[in-house]
């Protein structure tokens, strides 16, 4: 207990990290994963911009870096974060890699929202002679809010669990605090410290959600 | 709202809606299966002003042929002509003008469940880019056009059927369109509903002058509505006629058995039997049509022979004004005045001898 008295501040700076980490990768992954499953729904066959060549491409290309633990993605991943954000460890590598990661994840559950739309309403909009892109952006994405909003807080939880490997790179947060100070320093208090701290965000983070999702569909 | 009849640029007889040897065929959906030929060699003039109801089962090709007039789907053969512009032929953006010209209503109504009555309404304005200070007269117009001035800020999941399609009429007329599209706007409503909601395309098509296409499977529906009908049965249409003339003397058997689910033509073959049972006599049925001898006319030559007669079946039927109907009659007396009797009936109106079972079937050709 002495040990996390004296280890408050930097408990405090690491939850920051952590909140850092996934707020940034939650703004680009979530997007890139926004734009990578509207590319999946647009373009798949009966779909509002059929395009049988992208369709597979993608697909492809989200199937094979879904599958891969992120634990190794971070490492497969680093010389790709070396030329994109120039260097391969601490937290610019790390988010680099929890975004790329992040958008493929995403990039289905935004498909799989999408497809729960009714497809007459699309057809309405296109009557009322409405363009693709207005039709995208002013009926199907209000059309899955409510949806979206829960899968996208799927996601956030998702990101906070992934984000507590960042210590195998050199990069922080709660994870690199517990596994540092906690599991390598014999001092269980400290290791559930953090533990607990990453509860509480993350049932914050699906109480908002919850919230947001009941208010996108007015139940 | 204006009501003066629609004769924007569209030359005087030239139809508003044309077309000509539309074909759809879709491909096949498996490696094994057979491409499906939804359209096969329809042609079809709608006029401005007019109603024209497609009648047909599920499968026979009336929402394919509905959605090739704004071009949601195009044929694989053949043109479709929409006020002179041939919108088979237009890409995806002329197009966006022609369907601004276009309101569909659908049977699901397919209102968007994200906005309010009013932000659905206001959404095709949006699109035809119509200045937002003139959104308010317009929807609180049409609003009240079809009764929902009460519901404005209702969200969608808080209405009726009824009050859906309401809506979905009143979106459908925002941009002040020369053309209705129903796709069978009634079929997930219950009956009461259903005669509210014709009524409401009546007063489209009468106090706007807007012209209706309506597809459907009920025949009450074109009763109700349509000058005139066409039945369609796989791909093709099989008549095409005002709709006073399809239901008094349909011709094809697909009509025949549309109409029979509102009038039928004389007793079926079994139902027959029975009433030969509990009836003597000669059973004869009499077809009356608008504009020839009324029933009155044939009860008196009957009466003046002294030919007994039973009404056993029929009625008599209301088609936008015009009435006719099939009586199904049990003669008795004596054999020579019952022959004289209907002699002389048959210069009146359509006599025929109704089927029995054994005769439907063919045993007995007499």
């Amino acid at each position: 207990m002495d040990r996390l008295v004296e280890l408050d501040s930097l408990l405090w700076e690491a939850t920051l990290e952590t909140l850092l980490i996934v707020a940034i990768t939650l703004g680009i992954g979530g997007l890139g994963g926004l734009l990578l499953g509207l590319l999946l729904y647009t373009t798949r066959a009966g779909g509002i911009a059929p395009n049988r060549v992208v369709n597979v491409t993608v697909n492809l290309l989200v199937n094979f870096f879904r599958p891969i633990p992120f634990v190794i993605f971070i490492a497969a991943a680093q010389p790709l974060a070396r030329l994109v954000v120039g260097i391969g460890i601490g937290n610019r590598a790390i988010i680099f890699a929890l975004s790329l990661a992040a958008a493929f994840g995403i990039s289905r559950i935004v498909e799989q929202n999408l497809l729960s739309v009714d497809p007459g309403v699309l057809e309405a909009s296109r009557a009322m002679g409405a363009g693709r892109l207005r039709t995208i952006l002013t009926v199907l994405l209000p059309e899955a809010l409510g949806p979206l909003v829960l899968g996208y807080t799927f996601a956030l939880v998702a990101i906070v669990d992934m984000s507590a490997v960042a210590g195998v790179v050199g990069g922080g947060g709660l994870g690199a605090f517990a596994l540092t100070y906690g599991y390598r320093q014999f001092e269980p208090v400290v290791t559930w410290a953090a533990v607990l701290i990453i509860i509480a965000l993350v049932q914050l983070c699906q109480f908002a959600g919850n919230r947001l999702a009941r208010k996108a569909l007015r139940r | 709202m204006p009501t003066t009849p629609d004769t924007r640029n569209t030359a005087a007889g030239e139809p508003l809606i044309r077309l000509t040897d539309v074909s759809r065929i879709f491909p096949a959906r498996s490696r094994q299966g057979a491409p499906v030929r939804a359209l096969d060699g329809v042609t079809l003039d709608v006029a401005a002003g007019e109603v024209l109801g497609v009648v047909g089962y599920s499968g026979a090709g009336k929402s394919t042929l509905l959605r090739l007039v704004n071009a949601l789907d195009r044929p694989t053969s053949g043109s479709v002509t929409v006020a002179g512009r041939e919108v088979s032929r237009l890409t995806e953006r002329d197009l966006r003008e022609v369907r601004r010209d276009i309101g569909m209503i659908f049977q699901q109504f397919n209102l968007f469940a994200s906005r309010t009555v009013w932000g659905n309404i206001a959404y095709p304005l949006q699109v035809a880019g119509v200045p937002k200070q003139q959104h308010r007269e317009r929807i609180s117009e049409l609003l009240h056009f079809v009764g929902l001035a009460d519901k404005a800020h209702a969200h969608v999941e808080q209405l009726s059927g009824g009050q859906k399609q309401r809506v979905g009429i009143a979106r459908a007329l925002a941009t002040s369109p020369r053309i209705l599209l129903a796709d069978e706007p009634t079929s997930a409503l219950d009956p009461q509903t259903t005669a509210e909601v014709l009524a409401l395309l009546r007063r489209v098509n009468e106090e706007l002058g807007i012209t209706i296409m309506l597809i459907t499977h009920e025949m009450e529906v074109v009763r109700s509505l349509a000058h005139r009908v066409g039945v369609m049965e796989a791909g093709r249409v099989v008549e095409l006629g005002d709709t006073y003339d399809v239901f008094a003397t349909p011709q094809h058997p697909a009509t025949q058995r549309f109409v029979s689910t509102l009038v039928e033509k004389g007793p079926q073959p079994r139902a027959l039997d029975r009433l030969r049972a509990r009836h003597p006599g000669r059973m004869v049925t009499v077809s009356f049509r608008d504009g020839q001898a009324s029933p009155a006319d044939v009860f008196a030559a009957f009466i003046e022979r002294q030919v007994t007669f039973e009404l056993v079946h029929g009625g008599v039927e209301d088609v936008r004004g015009r009435t006719f109907g099939h009586l199904t009659l049990a003669l008795t007396g004596d054999d020579t005045a019952v022959a004289e009797a209907l002699a002389h009936v048959a210069t009146l109106v359509e006599v025929s001898t109704p089927a029995t079972s054994a005769t439907a079937s063919g045993k007995d050709a007499s």
